[in-house]
Formats: C-alpha cells, sequence, structure tokens
C-alpha cells in the first residue's frame, strides 16, 4: 500500500515534469507544424544557465530559475528568426527532424564547450530539500513545487488559450493560417510569441526536473525522444492530451523501474509502442 | 455480364448531413457517361464511395459482379476501377517513363522483380513508348514529372490510367486548370482509349461534357435527379432549377 | 570520390546492362580501397570499421532515402545482427561467409519486424515508433547481458579463416579485403535493386502513397518487404563489424549510432547510394581525426553542417556535386 503511494506520488511529479517541459514543443507543433527534436536541447540550456547562476554567481534558487527562463528565451529567439521560421508549415518534415537534429548537437556541443563537460546538478535551497508533511504521508518537497507548478501551467495556458484574444488568435491560425492571415493576424508574431513561450517553459521544466532528470551533457540526446513522445502520445496542441500522456508515460516509467530496474527503459518504450498501436491519432485524438 | 459497375442505393453523410442519397446507377462497356452537378452536389463523394477511399454507410458496388462495397482501393484497382485525379497526383521525382511503366509493371504483375531493369524490359519498354507516343508525351519520356507544365501533368495522368487497361474509368474533372484551348489534347487522348470500357467523366464544365457522353447524370444535394442523353438532361426542369441555385428552395417550399 | 563516380559512370554506360552494375561497383570499391590503401596503411582497422557502418548507412538508404521512412532506430537491425554473429560464432560457428550469413538472416527478420512496426504509421507516430523500436532493443541488449555482455560488450570470439585459406592478421589485411570485397558484392546488388520493379515502386511510395495505391499497389506489405531487404544489407555491416573487431559494444544498438547514420546519410545524399557511400565515408574519416581530439567540438561541427546541409544543399553534398559537375560540362559546351 505504502509502495503504491510512493509508486503514485513519483509518477505524478515525473509525468508533471514532462508535461511543464513538453506541453510547449506540443502547443508550437500544432501551430506551426514544426517536428523539433532540439526541444530538450531548450531545456537543458535553461538547467546549464540556473546551475551556473547557483553554484558560480552564488544566486538564490528562485532568481536562478527567473534567469534561466529569461536567458534561455533571449539566447534562443535569434534562432527562431534565423531558422525556426523557415520550418514552419513546411510540411516537409523530414528536412525539420534534420535541422533540429543538427541544432541539437550544436547546442550540446556548444554548451560543454562554454561550461565544461561536467553534470550540472541544481542544488535545492533547504526549504525544498526536506521532506514535506502534506497530512497522511511525508513527501519530498520538491515535489509538491513540481506539481504545483504543473497544474499552473496547465491552467494559465488553459487560460492563455481559451479565454483571451491571443488564444483566440492562436486557434484561428491553428484552424486555417492563410484565412488568419487575411483576417489581419500577423501570424509571425504570434509564431514568435509562442515560440518564446515554448522555450520558456521548457526551460522552467528542465530547471525544476533537474532532480528526477539530470542535468548533464548529453541531457538533449537522452531525452530528445522523451518529450516528442509525450507530443505523439497526447496528440499535438492539445493540453489535456500532453497532460495525459505526461501521467501516462510518467506512471510507466516509475512503474517500470520500481517493479524492474534492471531492464532499463524497456516498458517506457513498451508503453509507447503500445499506446501508438491503440491510439494512432493520439490520446484524446478524433478518430478518422 | 455487361454490367461492369454497379451501384444500388449507396448512402453516405458526415456528421449527420447527407452527401449521398440512395445514389443507384449502371456502367455497362462503351458507356461514355458524364456526371455533372452544381458546387457541392457531392461529386467528390461520390468518386471517393466508389474508389474505395470512402465506405458507404449503406448500399452496395457491384464491380464486374464482384461485391466490394467494402473492399480496399488497391483491390478495386486490380480488378478494373482507375480514376484520375482532380488535383493531378503523380510521381513527381519519377520521370514520365517511369510513371507510366510502374502502372505497366503493377497491371502485368511483374512489380515484384528485384534484380530486373524496371523501365527497360522489352515488354514494358514497347507498350509504355506506345502509351506515349498516343498521349502526345514521347518527347518528354526521360524528364522528371515535376518540371512538366499542368496541362501535361493531366495527360501523364491519363497515360497512367491507360497503362492500367482499366475496365472502368473515372475521369474526375480532366481538363481542370487547362487552358480552354487546350482542353482538345485531352478530349484526344480520351478518344484513344479502347472503345469496350466504362467512362465516367466528372466535370463541371458542361459544353466539355456534352461533347464527350452519350449518356449524362446529374447530382445535386447527394441526389440523383436526372440519367438520360445529353438532350434530355438539358431539357429537363429539375436539371435547370438546381443549376439556377433554386432546386433547394423549391424543395422546401414542396 | 565525384570524380570517381563520375568516371565510373561514363564506363558503366557504355558496358552491356547486364553486367554494368557489377563492373561499377567493383571498380569503385577497388579505386576507394587502393586510395585508403595508400592513405592508411598503418589504419586499416579504421577502413575496415568505416566499411561495415557503410552497409548501415546504405540500408538506411534504402528505406530513407528509397522509400521515405523516416527512421531513428536503424542501429537496431544492425546492432542485434552484430550479436547475433558474435554469439554463433562463441558457439562454434566460425567460418565467416557462414557468420555473413547469420549477420543477414537476423537483419532480415529484425527488418521484417521493424517493417511492421514502423511503416504502419507514417510522419510523427512513425518517428516515434522508430525511436522507442530502438530503445526498446537497446534496453534489452543492456538487459540480456548473458548473450550481449552488457555494457562491458561482447568478447572472446576469433573467426576462422575466410574461405579456409585467408587468416585473419593483426595488421587487418584480411579483414579490409573480405570488407571490401563484401561490399562490391552487396553495392553491385543494390545498383541493381534500386532500379528494379520493386525498387522503382518503392521511390513511387516515397513520392505519393495514395497515388501508389491508386495503381494497384499494396503499400505497406512492399515497405515491410523493402524493410528485410534493408535488413539484410544491415544485418551484413553487423556481421563484418563483428568478425574484424571481435566485440560487439552496446553503441551498435544505439539511438545515437542511428541518429548519427541519419546525419551521414543526409550529409551525402539520401535517395542515391552513392550519396550513402559517400557521407558513409567523409563523415566517419571527419570524425576520426576531429571526434577523437574533442567529441564535443566534433558534435558542434556536425550540427553546424547538418544545419547548413538543410539550408543550402537540402538534397545532400552527393546530389549538390553530379548538378555543378553537370552545369560546369553546360558551361564548357556553351
Amino acid at each position: 500500500m505504502i509502495t503504491i503511494l510512493s509508486i503514485a506520488i513519483d509518477a505524478l511529479a515525473f509525468g508533471m515534469v514532462l508535461f511543464i517541459i513538453s506541453i510547449g514543443l506540443s502547443v508550437m507543433m500544432g501551430l506551426a507544424r514544426v517536428v523539433n527534436l532540439a526541444h530538450g536541447a531548450f531545456a537543458m540550456i535553461g538547467g546549464y544557465i540556473a546551475s551556473y547562476m547557483l553554484r558560480e554567481a552564488g544566486a538564490g534558487f528562485a532568481l536562478s530559475t527567473i534567469v534561466a527562463v529569461a536567458g534561455t528565451v533571449a539566447i534562443l529567439m535569434p534562432l527562431e528568426f534565423l531558422l525556426y521560421r523557415r520550418l514552419y508549415r513546411s510540411g516537409d518534415a523530414f528536412r525539420q527532424i534534420l535541422m533540429t537534429i543538427g541544432l541539437t548537437f550544436l547546442i550540446i556541443g556548444i554548451t560543454n564547450s562554454v561550461f565544461g563537460p561536467t553534470s550540472k546538478p541544481i542544488p535545492l535551497p533547504d526549504a525544498l530539500s526536506g521532506p514535506l508533511d502534506i497530512g497522511f504521508r511525508m513527501v519530498p518537497a520538491h515535489y509538491v513545487l513540481v506539481i504545483g507548478c504543473g497544474a499552473i501551467t496547465a491552467l494559465g495556458l488553459w487560460f492563455l488559450l481559451d479565454k483571451t484574444q491571443f488564444g483566440t488568435r492562436i486557434r484561428a491560425t491553428v484552424d486555417n493560417a492563410a484565412m488568419a492571415e487575411a483576417l489581419g493576424i500577423r501570424t509571425e508574431i504570434l509564431y514568435a510569441a509562442t515560440f518564446a513561450l515554448a522555450v520558456g517553459l521548457a526551460a522552467l521544466g528542465g530547471v525544476l526536473g533537474a532532480q528526477l532528470l539530470p542535468i548533464e551533457p548529453y541531457y538533449a540526446m537522452r531525452y530528445m525522444v522523451i518529450f516528442l513522445v509525450v507530443v505523439s502520445v497526447g496528440g499535438a496542441g492539445s493540453i489535456i492530451g500532453a497532460l495525459a500522456a505526461s501521467l501516462v508515460l510518467g506512471l510507466a516509467s516509475t512503474v517500470g523501474k520500481y517493479m524492474a530496474p534492471e531492464f532499463g527503459d524497456f516498458f517506457f518504450y513498451l508503453t509507447v509502442i503500445l499506446v501508438v498501436f491503440i491510439f494512432p491519432h493520439g490520446l484524446l485524438g478524433a478518430r478518422k | 455480364m455487361n454490367d461492369l459497375l454497379q451501384l444500388s442505393d449507396v448512402s453516405m453523410s458526415f456528421g449527420g448531413l447527407k452527401v449521398t442519397q440512395d445514389v443507384s446507377f449502371t456502367l455497362r462497356s462503351g458507356d461514355r457517361v458524364g456526371l455533372i452537378g452544381p458546387n457541392g452536389a457531392g461529386k467528390t463523394t461520390l468518386v471517393n464511395l466508389v474508389t474505395g477511399n470512402l465506405a458507404p454507410m449503406s448500399g452496395r458496388i457491384l464491380l464486374q459482379g464482384e461485391d466490394v462495397t467494402h473492399a480496399g482501393i488497391s483491390h478495386r484497382v486490380r480488378h478494373g476501377l482507375v480514376r484520375t485525379f482532380q488535383i493531378t497526383r503523380l510521381f513527381q521525382t519519377l520521370s514520365v517513363a517511369d510513371n507510366v511503366a510502374l502502372a505497366l509493371l503493377q497491371r502485368k504483375g511483374l512489380a515484384m522483380g528485384f534484380l530486373t531493369s524496371a523501365t527497360e524490359r522489352p515488354e514494358i519498354r514497347d507498350e509504355w513508348t506506345r502509351i506515349l507516343h498516343v498521349t502526345g508525351l514521347e518527347s518528354r519520356a526521360y524528364d522528371p514529372v515535376s518540371v512538366l507544365a499542368y496541362g501535361e501533368q493531366r495527360l501523364v495522368e491519363i497515360a497512367i490510367a491507360l497503362a492500367l487497361n482499366p475496365k472502368v474509368l473515372l475521369l474526375d474533372e480532366p481538363a481542370a486548370g487547362i487552358p480552354h484551348e487546350e482542353t482538345h489534347r485531352v478530349l484526344d487522348a480520351i478518344a484513344a482509349l479502347p472503345a469496350d470500357i466504362a467512362i465516367l467523366m466528372i466535370e463541371h464544365d458542361i459544353d466539355l461534357v456534352f461533347r464527350f457522353a452519350s449518356r449524362v447524370l446529374v447530382l445535386a444535394n447527394g441526389k440523383l435527379i436526372c440519367d438520360g442523353t445529353p438532350e434530355t438532361v438539358a431539357a429537363n426542369d429539375e436539371v435547370r432549377s438546381a443549376y439556377l441555385g433554386s432546386y433547394a428552395n423549391d424543395r422546401r417550399s414542396a | 570520390m565525384t570524380a570517381i563516380n563520375t568516371v565510373a559512370k561514363a564506363t558503366g554506360s557504355r558496358l552491356p546492362s547486364w553486367i554494368r552494375y557489377e563492373v561499377t561497383a567493383f571498380a569503385v570499391v577497388a579505386a576507394l580501397g587502393m586510395v585508403g590503401y595508400l592513405l592508411f596503411p598503418y589504419d586499416l582497422a579504421l577502413l575496415t570499421r568505416i566499411i561495415a557502418v557503410t552497409f548501415l548507412i546504405l540500408s538506411l538508404d534504402l528505406v530513407t532515402g528509397y522509400a521515405g521512412v523516416v527512421t531513428l532506430g536503424q542501429a537496431a537491425i544492425f546492432g542485434v545482427a552484430a550479436y547475433a554473429v558474435g554469439n554463433a560464432c562463441l558457439a562454434g560457428i566460425t567460418d565467416p561467409v557462414i557468420l555473413l550469413g547469420v549477420g543477414i538472416v537476423a537483419g532480415v527478420m529484425m527488418g521484417l519486424l521493424s517493417g511492421v512496426l514502423i511503416s504502419r504509421f507514417s510522419a510523427l507516430p512513425q518517428l516515434v515508433i522508430s525511436i522507442a523500436f530502438g530503445q526498446l532493443i537497446a534496453a534489452l541488449a543492456n538487459k540480456l547481458s548473458q548473450f550481449t555482455g552488457g555494457s562491458d560488450g561482447l568478447a572472446g570470439f576469433m573467426p576462422s579463416a575466410v574461405l579456409g585459406v585467408f587468416e585473419f592478421d593483426l595488421f587487418g589485411r584480411t579483414s579490409f579485403g573480405f570488407s571490401l570485397v563484401v561490399l562490391a558484392v552487396v553495392l553491385a546488388l543494390l545498383l541493381r535493386f534500386v532500379q528494379s520493379p520493386f525498387g522503382l515502386m518503392c521511390r513511387g511510395i516515397r513520392d505519393d502513397a495514395l497515388r501508389a495505391r491508386m495503381i494497384g499497389t499494396a503499400v505497406y506489405p512492399r515497405l515491410i518487404i523493402m524493410y528485410g531487404v534493408s535488413g539484410a544489407v544491415a544485418g551484413v555491416g553487423g556481421a563484418l563489424a563483428a568478425i574484424n573487431v571481435g566485440v560487439v559494444s552496446l553503441h551498435s544498438v544505439s539511438f545515437e549510432l542511428s541518429a548519427e547514420a541519419l546525419v551521414m546519410l543526409v550529409i551525402g545524399g539520401a535517395g542515391h547510394l552513392w550519396g550513402a557511400l559517400l557521407g558513409s565515408v567523409l563523415f566517419q574519416l571527419f570524425g576520426h581525426f576531429v571526434g577523437s581530439t574533442n567529441p564535443f567540438h566534433w558534435l558542434t561541427i556536425v550540427g553546424a553542417t547538418l544545419v547548413l546541409i538543410t539550408l543550402f544543399a537540402p538534397k545532400g553534398l552527393y546530389a549538390a556535386a553530379v548538378s555543378a559537375v553537370s552545369k560546369f560540362r553546360k558551361g564548357r559546351v556553351a
């Protein structure tokens, strides 16, 4: 019973980390139809900056997180202008995959040349590193932070996409980009703003999730796949879908690690294959 | 056994909207039939039902006497049902000869050769040369399809259809996007097709249909409202009002 | 390299068709082998490794370049074949030619399985399944250490002499010669295969799968068969890697190798066998000299190259070179 509960809490925390990082990728793929394998590299840059701020510059956790998110967005926006813009709605998935793999390699190479090829721990402040009593159980305090941030991200994005004018424009563009442009929506600004949002969330997830997905030199390549899997399983552009996919995959991964650690990611990827076969259009996608 | 294609009471709806309602007709050997109807009449859906891109909700489709209502696309093609596309769908990076050769190889059951040459085999080579001659594409044989002008791509569509030796041929707006003065090239290519096959041409250029067809089907709001010679169709009041757009209103008041 | 190809093509086109591809393949491979031997006489092991991986790139070209299936899981086929050959050798089957057969059988089986799973889908689900399948095999290889040696690698097997005559020597001359001959044979077969009815149909499917269906082709079974052929080629590579090196490591089933393979293919030019060969040789030679000094500089260079290629030469170096040569010729004629 205790084990089941702790597996569930671990899975929830892990799923929320996956969600925070992947949801930006999902929204971007729904909007601009771009398969972006470099999304994990965005999270990695956030992690590297936060680790540097905490360990070298001596800043606090909150400040480091904010600088990491802002810094990652600032570093990557030029790439939006130079590279990503050419890929939006191009329909050439092969080219998108290649360019973003290239970008991933480039980011891994450069960050490790700059910061040195070692793993980059993100030490938690005292308030987050201990256990926290949530009434009936003790749980790691940072899990509460991660789960809370995940919930806030989901609600915030739902509000942004469903209740604001910005969201209306995004939904119009997702439906029909040419029509949206004809109606005077400046789609290139919309794409850039969404890209910034996606990058910021990736960096946030990279920092908050560092206890579960440790920041290390090959982070971008090791987890590149997982975020893509979440989007594919959840269906591009769907918040609920991404949340469901994150939780299902978080559960598969955590259960696998508890029950059969020697099998590594075997059960995680088995779940992925099964889910894609059973729900080829995503967990919540419309069946054609 | 002259009935090549037979539809009986075929119906289809999307989300409650009936786009095809109890459509029945038969194509026999040698038929030259035009299918016309105003925009939104359901022509494309009907074509997709016949080819197997869509499965009907009710009704039956027989191809050369065999029930193919729920058979797949490639099964129907192998049994003699061939279509051309409204927007050309060709193998863009392959040459014109390759496009036609693929259809020939497929039809002759030679497509599973692994170490022989695809295009240079004598019986294949002779036949694609003949087909390109008939369709006037000889000089383009080795050009990739992607560099061809739009009108020529439409001719490649017909060349492929020819290579598949169809019993029933559906021509989906064969002249769409071609300058009016060049439509004769398309009609010439169609006239060169074997006389015994059944051809159904879907067109909204009524002039073209009347030059081609000996029988015309008229579709409006998913229903077949007329089936007869061009003269009877031209004289039919219901057809005229359908084309004038008052069809829907009349029905509602009736 | 391109010069060699052009020469080979020029002579090839004058040859009778029944032997054209064989002569071309053997001429190109012999020329490459000679150049390689003259440049690196003391590093034949490097050249032999390059040849083994070249089969992986050729196999990837068949499914990705010729049939349009984008996969990041091709190393699974290569690696499983290598493990199969290693285990067969440990079990007492030491004849290199028979071991090659073992690699091919393992490769075909893995290829068919990949095909059933991966080519069932298109677009993002296809990519995701390919990755998941590759990672599944990698996790299994790590777990089943009694067959794979786990992270230490599978070692301690020793193939006997090729055809009972040529013993494997310390300098790697036998390995090098054996690999070159196998490469020439496979290349000749593949040159025939890609212009065969089946090869042409796969290119048609790549261009437009619905169109292929509308001329009566059953697309999915064909892609599975193509995967089987591709698996055979990858299996040859895996077998050679095991036979020549004597060690099979987890790297041979890894996601990294699958991703590198895709990069090599694209740099050379997907959809051309010569492009696959070119990309494989260039990438690995540079990788050997640059990558051994600092892996992160190497990653930076690869990443930048890939971005630049997708921007400026999306069809790869081979196609870019061919079009440059033909422009140059036209310029001279005019």
